[in-house]
């Protein structure tokens, strides 16, 4: 696996927020790194800064030490339409929009690339067609956002990411208010468009089973420290197991599932 | 879609050139339409008529698009970068800052100077536009300093009300201790008119808005990507706090110089762009910012018209005209594409 090119990588990065007068760690003493054409999820219990990390990533949020480097440059380094030309989005929230079409949508994800005016040239077009084709949503072309399901509407941002054209996609809990076979069909689309496109997809969810199946790396956040590898390195090393297991829930490392007794 | 769009925006520019044509023709003095026609091409053979056409009529009107367009394209602009249908030109208080600095000129200027500004005429509207303007952009600096300090739009609609609530309770106070003629003068400039500037003032006016409207043009990307809420813009290579900015330093320019010249006119700015997103069906900013445009200068016209309809002969105050024709349009065509959405 490590034949992939690295995109992303965190060097002892403590992140947190800064208050006036205070500072607020959340994590620190990150080392990861993400790797082209791959899925990575993140994964841990409610509170942990899962979300704190992925905002740092997307430069959200500034971090309190250590380095984020991103194709071989510091995060910090980057103009602004630089990085919108490295990093692509998806938000867990449905975008409050009213009277606007999936394919306008989808378009404004060109908009590193355009003028002042946002005018979509002939080849800009042919890029937000395709990236509409590539996820499947031909057919929702013409909707109105605000008429869609979450579903739907999370496709559409997905879409918006690939007419992004961007080496790294991250998505902050995207199928959180997914039904079933959403989630699965969402999952199943990012990890295609990690190994057929090359993508790096890095994603938080709370879905384990999903990642236990799908996912090529994961990155497991605790309190205090984060465990990194395939699913089933990190089954084996234990930390899945201290991090499902109470009363009643245990975790099977041979079989990767989590069982609930009765 | 495009093309359906840019017809409508056309049909609203013959619209405009319509009523444009009405207001002139129209008003208490009956002028035929050729004598119209001549005194806009140069005839000055009747006196009577060319002044009422000239200084009177035409200013009037150009003075109505111009305002109508600036407050229109100014609502757009604040109800999107505060994400919220109610904000309005009025709501961050620009518009109370404007009549705070009337208030202090009109109603100090007796206790202090000992010269009443509501006697004066001509020099006392020109120091009433100038106290207005500078009170408008007091308000703004403030929201602007505020606006970099605090990062939430909630938060920073929630200020800029309470700088509203501020400035009218002392323009409150300030009436209090005022002659009753110091007072009324002020409530008048507060009904709002767009026959208030003329002369130079209207050249002054109108050549600054014609400057500053296209400037709305270059927030248009900006504004489309601030729909997507503020993460998903600034992940699209926006600076967000800057854009927000120049946002509201554009929209709160625009209406400090109408509310100057004008009076605060409360209606166009927040009704307009609702208007419009019914009319056009998008929230492309690429055609709602000229569509708010053109739709304030014809909606601004319409209003100018029915206060210099027969009976009314000016007695009508701009402010009321712009609610009781408005308000009933622009709520009949909201409800109806209500329905057409349901149907959908």
């Amino acid at each position: 696996m490590s034949e992939n090119k690295q995109t992303v990588r965190l060097e002892n990065l403590s992140i947190g927020y800064k208050g006036k007068s205070s500072v607020k760690e959340v994590a620190c003493g990150i080392n990861a790194s993400l790797f082209a054409g791959e899925l990575t999820c993140l994964i841990g219990p409610n509170g942990v800064g899962k979300s704190t990390l992925m905002r740092t990533v997307c430069a959200f949020q500034e971090k309190l030490g250590g380095n984020i480097v991103i194709d071989g440059k510091e995060l910090e380094a980057y103009p602004d339409k630089e990085l919108s030309k490295k990093i692509g989005v998806v938000l867990t929230h449905r975008p409050q929009i009213q009277n606007m079409n999936v394919e306008e949508l989808v378009a404004l994800g060109r908009s590193p690339y355009t003028g002042f005016w946002g005018k979509l040239e002939k080849e800009d077009r042919k890029i937000v067609s395709d990236a509409i084709s590539l996820i499947g949503i031909d057919n929702l072309c013409s909707r109105m956002i605000q008429n869609l399901s979450d579903g739907e509407r999370q496709k559409v941002m997905i879409a918006k990411a690939i007419a992004q054209q961007t080496p790294i996609i991250c998505l902050d809990e995207p199928t959180a208010f997914l039904d079933f076979p959403s989630k699965i069909e969402t999952m199943q689309l990012l990890k295609k468009l990690a190994k057929e496109n090359g993508k790096t997809i890095f994603l938080s969810t709370h879905d384990l089973e999903l990642t236990l199946q799908l996912a090529d790396r994961i990155w497991l956040m605790q309190k205090g420290n984060i465990t990194i590898g395939t699913p089933e390195e990190v089954a084996q090393s234990g930390a899945l197991s201290e991090f499902i297991e109470r009363e009643g829930i245990t975790f099977e490392k041979s079989q990767m599932r989590v069982k609930i007794s009765r | 879609m495009m093309f359906k769009n840019s017809g409508k925006l056309i049909i609203i520019t013959v619209l405009i050139l319509v009523l444009l044509a009405l207001n002139l023709l129209l008003g208490s003095v009956k002028i035929p339409f050729a004598d119209t026609l001549g005194i806009l091409f140069g005839d000055r053979s009747n006196e009577i008529f060319s002044n009422i056409i000239l200084k009177s009529r035409l200013p009037q009107a150009l003075v109505a698009i111009m305002a109508g367009a600036g407050l229109a394209v100014a609502g757009l602009q604040m109800q999107t970068v505060f994400r919220n249908p109610l904000a309005g030109p009025s709501v961050l208080g620009i518009s109370n800052g404007a009549s705070l600095g009337v208030a202090i000129v009109v109603m100090m200027s007796s206790s202090l100077a000992g010269v009443s500004l509501s006697r004066m005429g001509y020099a006392g509207d020109a120091a009433i536009s100038i106290a207005a303007i500078i009170g408008s952009l007091a308000v703004m600096t403030l929201i602007v300093w505020v606006s970099k300090k605090v990062k939430g739009n909630v938060t920073l609609l929630i200020i800029g009300v309470m700088i509203g609530y501020l400035v009218s309770a002392i323009v409150g106070v300030l009436k209090f201790f005022s002659s009753e003629e110091d007072v009324k003068a002020f409530v008048v400039w507060g009904l709002g008119s767009f026959a208030r500037v003329s002369g130079d003032q209207m050249l002054l006016f109108v050549g600054l808005m014609i400057v500053l409207l296209p400037l709305s043009f270059l927030l248009v990307k900006t504004l489309n990507l601030m729909l997507l809420g503020d993460d998903y813009a600034r992940n699209l290579g926006l600076n967000v706090s800057r854009s927000r900015t120049l946002v509201i330093l554009n929209s709160g320019v625009l209406v400090a110089i109408v509310t100057a010249y004008c009076g605060p006119i409360m209606f166009i700015g927040l009704a307009v762009p609702h208007l419009c997103r019914a009319i056009f069906r998008t929230s492309d900013h690429r055609i709602l910012v000229p569509g708010t445009i053109l739709t304030g200068a014809a909606l601004a016209l319409l209003c100018s018209l029915v206060a210099r309809m027969p009976g009314f002969e000016g007695a009508l105050p701009v402010n009321s005209v712009t609610a009781l024709i408005g308000a009933p349009v622009i709520a009949s065509v909201i409800f109806r594409r209500r329905k057409d959405d349901v149907r959908e």
